[in-house]
């Protein structure tokens, strides 16, 4: 089971530089956990003991996973991650 | 239709069906055109709503100073209005928007303070809320906080919505300030059981994320997560994609965002048809694409499309 998780610019520093990484697991939880093994640090930055940090979004193929289970988010060979920091409009 | 003046027009836009775009006579898409605003964007009623308060409040005296962080609408919008109110407008407005937005604010008389490219929206906020500090006669609206630019939609947009769509299933609008979908979702909440409330966000390129830690990203603290069902991140191919297909089916002439926005309408109304589900979808058009002209957003291939907006604030 893969999937692919896309890393932002100022957490790439975690990946050696590559843009994404692939990862193994049933929840978003798993894959996150799956991906500190070869990336050390890299979880941490995007969760802290509450959760989600509040200043990261992560999407599951483009949907916000707070609207899905957030970090229980169910997840299936050939999903797309991606990690975010969150941004203004307007 | 006759107004007192330019400012008293703000609003009561028109809501069209698309035809060719919705997926059956049961799953019908809906158009909310704030393109027909006096400045040609559905922050014309955020800023006459902020300026109001502000009035209101008696923040504002004639000859007073306006600075507000903007990506470009919202200082459109208060532009217009604090010309024709007798203020003065400094807006911090990325530099990677645009030419046409600079244009347009020039011309209603605002000044613009330039906020680094990266870092996007984030750094203008940053940069404004400095400005604040070594000016504190200035009166910041700030669009991001302020309770009247939600509530401009709650009062009026909404409304007018399910005044002209009394069936509507879903509501789906862009993610920026979350003016629009907290005061709209709130409304209809309240109004219509069972509705859905769909954000779509603009995913940009690398540059508008290009903040110097994840500490430096930002809410705004207007929004509230339980208005909304969901939230659709939208990259630019199938914003543009989808900004192309409005026109060409539809013959609806829309900025960047909207496409975005329609992508995300466009999803919501495929779940409803697999469903099978009954659904009125109202989306709203932010603005008209006359801005974005500059950008090659209309012409040539989407690969030349999406390059030629890369790094740039299309929303």
């Amino acid at each position: 089971m893969a999937i692919e998780v896309r890393i932002p610019t100022i957490l790439r520093t975690y990946t050696g530089g590559e843009k994404a990484v692939s990862g193994d697991g049933a929840t978003l939880a798993d894959v996150l956990a799956d991906l500190d093994s070869r990336h050390p640090g890299l979880r941490e930055r995007i969760v802290d003991d509450k959760g989600l940090r509040r200043f990261v979004n992560v999407y599951v193929n483009d949907e916000d996973v707070r609207f899905i289970g957030g970090l229980e988010t169910g997840l299936k060979d050939g999903d797309t991650v991606t990690v975010l920091p969150a941004v203004a409009g307007g | 239709m006759r107004y007192d003046s330019l400012v008293d027009s703000v609003g009561r836009t028109p809501l069209v069906g698309l035809p060719r775009l919705s997926p059956s006579a049961d799953v019908r898409l809906w158009a909310k055109l704030e393109d027909r605003n006096p400045t040609g964007s559905i922050k014309d009623r955020a800023a006459l709503y902020m300026v109001q308060a502000a009035e209101k409040d008696g923040l504002l005296a004639p000859g007073a100073t306006i600075l507000e962080p903007t990506s470009g609408n919202t200082g459109i919008s208060l532009a217009m209005v604090a010309s024709q109110r007798g203020y003065r407008l400094v807006c911090v407005m990325p530099e990677n928007t645009s030419v046409e937005r600079r244009q347009l604010l020039e011309m209603w008389g605002a000044s613009i303070v330039f906020s680094p490219a990266a870092g996007g929206s984030n750094e203008a906020v940053r940069v404004a809320k400095a400005m604040a500090l070594e000016h504190p006669d200035w009166v910041m609206l700030y669009q991001y906080g302020n309770p009247a630019n939600a509530l401009a939609h709650y009062e009026t947009t909404a409304p007018e919505i399910l005044a002209d769509l009394p069936t509507i299933t879903h509501f789906v609008a862009g993610l920026g300030t979350t003016g629009t979908l907290m005061g709209c979702g709130r409304f209809f909440r309240e109004q219509v059981p069972g509705i859905q409330v769909v954000a779509a966000e603009p995913r940009y390129g690398e540059l508008v994320y290009g903040l110097r830690n994840l500490d430096e990203g930002f809410v705004p603290e207007l929004y509230d997560e339980s208005v909304l069902t969901t939230r659709f991140s939208v990259g630019p191919r199938e914003a543009l994609r989808r900004t192309r297909e409005l026109v060409e089916q539809e013959g609806i002439f829309a900025g960047i965002s909207t496409g975005a926005i329609l992508h995300a309408a466009l999803g919501t109304a495929a779940k409803a048809v697999g469903a099978g589900e009954r659904a009125d979808i109202a989306f709203v058009v932010a603005d008209g694409g006359w801005k974005y002209l500059s950008t090659g957003a209309y012409s040539g291939t989407l690969e030349e499309a999406e390059a030629a907006l890369e790094g740039q604030l299309w929303a």
